[in-house]
């Protein structure tokens, strides 16, 4: 079965004028002045792993257009006892849900609820695959302080490997023709995430990915995956953390984004998170207004 | 055997096809009389008179039985993904003769006891089942089991498939054992260390759907270390499982320059498909080792061609659809491929690769038959079993998994159009297939 209209499961078979349309629509969205897009609607927010901004925003954005929902956690539903991924959502569907947010640890479970089930899937996250809400978000972010994509350079620096935030990232980007650079030790960054999409390159060097680089995407180092990984914190740092003198390299109007949850002292230190350039807060608060178009999308009121 | 279309005693003449056997140096038109479960005789056309039956093989290949050395038929104890009775069906409708049958059921097969229970006729087999019991008691790598005892109960060879004998001393424990017994060693070829948690093969396309990789070197490291000990320990037979990497491959052809006695098969996934075809998370697509790279299917290619792949075994891995509809990274690794393994190589190899079809024969016959020693197997000379393998290598056909007499559907090659078909499967001189 293809999943619902209105699914939204990564950006990779996404196109450019959709994804345009969803942020155009994000830009008219206001959280403080409600619009009942979603009245009566049943949003289930299907959390197989913690969330704290995503959820969040989501909760807040089906609220503000008016509809109900429903928080299910691993802990303290069936899941725990054991209950699949499909008869949950099977059970979801026959409670009358409208829309099923999904966050996963597993990639591509999205797709399996969305192929097996016909109601709206939205990712909120799958494993190490997509993370999509987040890459629209940011691309409002950085449309709202650049003019356009046009001849932009993002460089992501960090953990690529265990990032869905990147790999959503390279793929919005490359559709849009932004030259993105990943940087990072091998470890982490390896030689293969450069075939994510076009456009993307990998530099093992900071200064190599930062010098006229004109919006910074920092990730945290995934501790919980790194599944017997040994990385070398202080070397880490020496090497990669973004500081006030590195952040210099850039340009002068370069932004700092930051998915979160943000480690000061590890991927940043805190003048970075404090920074005049740093739009992390603002990643946040536009994660609302992104998240009430994805919503209104799934439902087919986004007009 | 379920099927009894000729009685016992009874001959049956095939007569008018065309025989490939390759162990005999017969690629010709020939006639074959098949009487009490024997070759009574092989001749030129129209020189044998007088049989009880006639199978009229005109314009078809007429071979020795089909081998295969790796099949998985979930019995004991998961019998809802398989049974031995639906398994062996299957393997009659592939043109399979004679299953070689592994370990890893629930219990594990590592007494003799189980080995005789599986070989009883209450199983209900179609085909000749040859059971491969575990080298180590309940395959966790520790404590070898009692090979002669294991052997005298019919096994033909030790392996824990599933999972690798990874320790180096429990290794050269038990090629040393093997090698008193003339027992091959069967290797599941992979370095768990460096694949937990993989779903599929490290690469651009796992990078893209994040699912962690599985590297080649998990598989050739193991096949490498494997060899040197083979390569020491005199005598001793070592037999690499579904091997899927270029550099494993070097690793064999390596042991084989040094006239160790090291084998190998592959599957007919690994030459058909590589990790590129896995698509978005479709769960058919999954098994271990996992669809390899373009590169690594080249080389199995030439593998084949040039005599260094010694079989080819499907892997046969039936799962039941709660064990594979689910997540990627939690569903169950393997694929059915009894009844698709011919067609894919008359397809892939022979037609689109151009290889002679008397090298498909052998890879499917003489190869496998030396691999375990299968005395009177793989070949239709005079007093050998009367396994016949017969087909049409031009028949088009679609492969429907609905069709399938497995138990499970577990398949990625649904709807595919093949080339060459199984016409019938001839076990000890009676027709099991078509039933």
């Amino acid at each position: 079965m293809n999943p619902a209209r209105g699914s939204l499961l990564g950006i990779e078979h996404l196109d450019t004028a959709e994804i345009l349309k969803i942020l155009k629509f994000a830009r008219r969205m206001n959280p403080d002045k409600p619009r009942p897009l979603l009245k009566g609607k049943r949003v289930v927010l299907l959390f197989y792993e913690a969330s704290t901004r995503t959820r969040s925003s989501f909760e807040i954005a089906a609220k503000v257009m008016g509809a109900h929902t429903v928080l299910i956690q691993s802990a303290g539903s069936s899941i725990e006892k054991g209950e699949s991924l499909l008869d949950t959502g099977y059970t979801l569907r026959a409670v009358g849900a409208d829309i099923i947010v999904i966050r996963h640890p597993n990639a591509g479970a999205p797709l399996v609820m969305a192929q097996h089930i016909d109601v709206p899937v939205i990712n909120a996250g799958d494993g190490l695959h997509e993370h999509p809400s987040q890459a629209l978000l940011d691309a409002y972010t950085i449309l709202r302080n650049k003019k356009s994509f046009k001849g932009l350079q993002v460089s992501i620096v960090g953990d690529i490997f265990h990032s869905r935030v990147a790999r959503s990232a390279c793929h919005l980007l490359g559709k849009f023709g932004v030259k993105v650079i990943l940087c990072g030790p091998p470890e982490l960054v390896p030689d293969i995430a450069a075939t994510i999409a076009p456009g993307v390159r990998v530099t093992r060097h900071l200064e190599d990915a930062l010098r006229g680089t004109d919006v910074i995407m920092l990730l945290r180092v995934q501790k919980e995956r790194l599944a017997g990984m040994q990385i070398d914190l202080p070397d880490y740092i020496s090497r990669y953390q973004m500081t006030t003198a590195r952040l210099k390299m850039a340009k002068k109007d370069a932004i700092v984004l930051h998915p979160g949850p943000i480690i000061r002292g590890l991927e940043l230190t805190s003048e970075i998170a404090d920074g005049a350039q740093t739009r992390i807060l603002d990643e946040v608060h536009n994660g609302v207004p992104t998240r009430m178009a994805i919503l209104a999308r799934a439902v087919g009121r986004m007009r | 055997m379920g099927n009894h279309k000729s009685k016992s005693g009874s001959s049956l003449l095939i007569k008018g096809g065309h025989l490939i056997d390759p162990a005999a140096r017969i690629d010709a038109p020939m006639d074959i009389l098949l009487k009490d479960g024997r070759v009574a005789e092989v001749a030129a056309p129209n020189q044998i008179k007088g049989a009880d039956e006639k199978f009229d093989a005109r314009g078809l290949i007429v071979a020795p039985g089909f081998i295969d050395l790796h099949v998985h038929l979930r019995e004991p104890g998961q019998v809802y993904k398989e049974t031995i009775a639906t398994g062996t069906a299957a393997a009659a409708a592939g043109g399979f003769t004679s299953v070689c049958i592994m370990p890893n059921t629930a219990p594990v097969v590592d007494s003799p006891e189980w080995v005789h229970w599986l070989r009883e006729p209450e199983r209900g087999a179609q085909v000749s089942v040859f059971p491969i019991a575990a080298a180590t008691l309940a395959s966790k790598g520790a404590i070898l089991t009692d090979f002669r005892a294991l052997q005298r109960a019919g096994a033909i060879a030790v392996t824990d498939d599933g999972k690798p004998i990874l320790d180096d001393d429990i290794m050269r424990e038990a090629l040393t054992r093997g090698a008193e017994l003339n027992l091959p060693i069967v290797q599941h070829a992979e370095d768990v260390r460096m694949t937990e948690n993989c779903a599929m093969h490290a690469g651009a396309k796992s990078f893209r759907l994040g699912l962690r990789g599985m590297t080649a070197a998990a598989e050739a490291s193991v096949v490498e270390r494997d060899v040197h000990l083979a390569m020491q320990i005199a005598k001793s037979r070592y037999h690499v499982a579904h091997l899927s990497t270029a550099d494993a491959l070097k690793a064999v052809r390596r042991g084989k320059r040094a006239n160790a006695r090291v084998t190998c098969e592959v599957t007919p996934h690994h030459f058909s498909l590589t990790d590129e075809d896995v698509g978005d998370y479709d769960t058919n697509y999954k098994m271990n080792p996992p669809l390899r790279s373009a590169s690594d299917l080249e080389a199995i290619l030439a593998a084949l061609a040039d005599g260094t792949v010694d079989a080819i075994a499907t892997d046969h891995a039936p799962h039941a659809a709660h064990d594979k509809e689910i997540e990627f990274e939690r569903a169950a690794f393997g694929i059915t491929g009894l009844e698709t393994a011919l067609a894919l190589a008359i397809t892939k190899l022979h037609r689109e690769k151009r290889m002679p079809l008397a090298r498909v024969v052998e890879l499917f016959t003489a190869g496998p038959a030396r691999c375990f020693d299968l005395r009177g197997r793989g070949s239709l000379g005079r007093g050998c079993h009367a396994d016949v393998t017969i087909f049409d290598p031009k028949k088009k056909w679609i492969f429907e998994r609905a069709k399938s007499l497995s138990k499970s559907r577990n398949t990625p090659f649904d709807g595919w159009k093949l080339t060459g078909r199984v016409v019938a499967t001839i076990v000890s001189g009676k027709i099991v297939y078509p039933a």
